[in-house]
């Protein structure tokens, strides 16, 4: 095979949609933060956390989209203790996040070393199964690429959607809007500047846990440490590369799925030619890249990292 | 009843801070210690005998305090001047990288009292260079520094994992992945004999106290205060933020290079992936429970190593996870960060 043939091969692209769910998941939320006025750097623990205790749920016996479930409440917890500290409080919004992926991975780790004995095979669950949507599948190259993922896959894009649609064309993403740009002026339209922010936070916390969920539930199907993998703060690279726009934070995802899923594949036509690290670099690097060619074009939040306090310009 | 903002916070607070911050993430934990079915006393009275009971574990508590003072100095310099530089731990390796590939017997062939500040020179020269680009980057392009530096932590261990796979990988290793060993005479002197206590503690104790003199006595030192405070003032009262940067960063990423090259000259011998069991990232709470003080550094370094060396022998006895240090010390960075809030404000009636 040579290395464009890659591109022809419909397990490519059906590989990019699934890499590109929890980035979609994450970005998402991290998006929502952003657009309200709050940057969530906890998003790496979070989504470390989602990971463990969805499959955790499952692995007691519970149903998957239980799993899911938990994975967004224990998401929003960790949010609403940001949204506390962050906009209530009104503490440095880069240490907090800090804080909160520290104390999520360890807690963590620490729950599922406490739940789960050491051994040498982690213990498996049975993960989302592929679902064919009727008529759809049957298409084509298509069919395969795109029309036979798995049900989370098919959420991420829907939310991905009704979440650009939401903040563009509803009162309360105009509400979102306005706070994340400006929350004095929100505060004189009678908008809860405070309240509207923590919303935002837990929500945007609570697809982040989901995106760590997909990792365990859908991608694998056991959990072990550090396998979220920077793809957090992958997700806060992509909100700046998203211009903080939902429909082109799915493009950027997806975008960047296809490097991961393209490397992914050109690691096993070169062997062992180019050390297979240099390959592994390049979803950071490209990160990286992404930041660079967006920083100084981007819309960014007005507001953004300035904490709220009634009566103080 | 309303909150007034302190115009400064006097030093008994400044000190009760941190305390209340580590008295409180202690009980929090506390509540995992006894769902994990232990007695939460006895767990912490075993961490304590576990961190200093013997000989051997006051020796083995100083020997990981020491890293954890470096990376908590970097933290420290960079937060102070509002330079986020959360890639210690990126910097940490390929400080160490450099010093163990300059330090084997490919390396340089130098005797020991040359060798060993050439190789603490190249490892911070590494952390630097690693901290120099994303400062390119934000002063270039506007790129925010936080999430670059992240980034770059991934690819620095990477790239570690790339070199000790290939041109420095020691043959004699059974096929473990881990860099040549380096040479003897780059290995740092014992400051106690049989422990692994090295003479790093020192350097970084008085690398501790230099950076206190530097930031308290000199011009850099103000600008760098400066910089932090208020940008804008500082660069009308003719202070070239810029020039502040580049020397903050020079420091700071110096600093955490260090810290890798000093662990495998004083500890391992040669680097591997897992050399730093998140010495760059728990040095940003040292850094925070230290108040950003150079000194306040050593004393929460002291703390955190506690926790790590104390929780592996509590563990073994009692059962309790040792991750059970990793949460109190990500506890108390947020405990923390409320009582440096509560400190600076005042209730006024």
């Amino acid at each position: 095979m040579d290395a464009l043939d890659i591109f022809a091969s419909a397990g490519l692209w059906a590989a990019v949609l699934r890499i590109a769910t929890p980035l979609i998941f994450g970005t998402l939320g991290a998006l929502i933060c952003e657009r309200a006025g709050v940057l969530n750097l906890g998003i790496e623990g979070i989504m470390t956390f989602g990971a463990m205790i969805g499959w955790m749920t499952v692995y007691q016996g519970g149903d998957l989209w239980l799993g899911l479930l938990a994975a967004a409440l224990g998401g929003a917890a960790f949010g609403l203790l940001h949204a506390l500290l962050t906009v209530t409080l009104g503490l440095s919004q880069h240490v907090t996040g800090l804080g909160i992926t520290l104390f999520a991975s360890s807690l963590t780790y620490f729950i599922f070393r406490l739940s789960v004995p050491v051994s040498g095979t982690p213990p498996t669950i049975v993960p989302f199964q592929v679902i064919h949507i009727p008529v759809l599948s049957d298409l084509p190259f298509l069919g395969e690429a795109v029309f036979a993922q798995t049900a989370p896959t098919y959420l991420a894009v829907a939310l991905a959607i009704v979440i650009a649609w939401g903040l563009a064309r509803t009162p309360l993403g105009l509400a979102v809007r306005i706070v994340g740009e400006n929350p004095h002026a929100a505060e004189a339209q009678g908008i809860d500047p405070i309240r509207l922010r923590i919303g935002a936070v837990v929500f945007g916390s609570a697809l982040m846990g989901m995106g760590g969920a997909f990792l365990t539930l859908a991608a694998f199907n056991s959990f072990f440490p550090t396998m979220v993998q920077g793809r957090g703060w992958v997700c806060i690279a992509l909100v700046v590369f998203a211009s903080w726009r939902p429909e082109r934070a799915l493009l950027g995802a997806l975008l960047f799925a296809l490097f991961d899923a393209y490397q992914l594949r050109l690691q096993h036509i070169v062997g062992k030619a180019v050390p297979y690290q240099l390959f592994l670099m390049i979803p950071y690097l490209m990160s990286i890249v992404a930041l660079l060619v967006m920083a100084r074009r981007a819309r960014v939040p007005q507001a953004l990292m300035q904490p709220f306090r009634r009566g103080e310009r | 009843m309303r909150l007034e903002r302190r115009a400064n916070i006097p030093l008994s607070l400044a000190i009760a801070a941190p305390i209340g911050a580590v008295i409180a993430a202690l009980l929090l934990a506390g509540i995992l210690i006894a769902i994990a079915g232990a007695p939460v006393l006895e767990a912490y009275q075993r961490m304590l005998i576990g961190a200093f009971g013997s000989r051997l574990s006051i020796t083995e508590t100083l020997t990981r305090t020491t890293p954890l003072i470096l990376t908590g100095l970097a933290a420290a310099v960079a937060f102070r001047a509002r330079l986020w530089n959360i890639g210690a731990e990126g910097q940490f390796y390929v400080g160490a990288l450099a010093a163990a590939a300059l330090g084997s017997e490919h390396g340089l062939h130098l005797p020991s009292y040359a060798l060993i500040p050439a190789l603490m020179v190249a490892g911070a020269v590494a952390g630097a260079i690693l901290l120099l680009v994303p400062l390119a980057l934000r002063l270039r392009f506007g790129v925010d520094e936080v999430v670059t530096t992240l980034l770059l932590n991934f690819v620095a261990v990477l790239f570690v994992s790339m070199m000790i796979e290939g041109v420095l990988k020691d043959p004699l290793a059974f096929g473990w992945p881990q860099s040549v060993p380096i040479v003897g005479d780059a290995s740092l002197p014992k400051l106690i004999a049989r422990s692994r206590l090295h003479i790093g503690l020192l350097i970084a104790v008085g690398l501790a106290l230099l950076i206190w003199l530097i930031q308290s006595r000199t011009l850099f030192g103000l600008e760098s205060r400066a910089a932090g405070l208020n940008p804008s003032a500082a660069r009308f009262a003719g202070v070239s933020l810029t020039g502040v940067l580049v020397k903050v960063a020079c420091l700071s990423g110096g600093l955490a290079g260090l810290a890798g090259a000093i662990e495998v000259m004083g500890v391992k011998g040669y680097v591997t992936t897992d050399l730093s069991p998140g010495f760059g990232y728990t040095g940003i709470v040292v850094a925070m429970l230290a108040g950003l003080h150079p000194l306040g550094v050593v004393v929460a370094a002291l703390f955190v190593a506690t926790m790590f060396v104390g929780a592996d022998g509590m563990s073994r006895a009692l059962g309790v996870p040792s991750f059970i240090a990793d949460v109190i010390v990500s506890l108390s960075l947020l405990t923390m960060l409320v009582g440096l809030f509560l400190t600076s404000y005042r209730i006024r009636r």
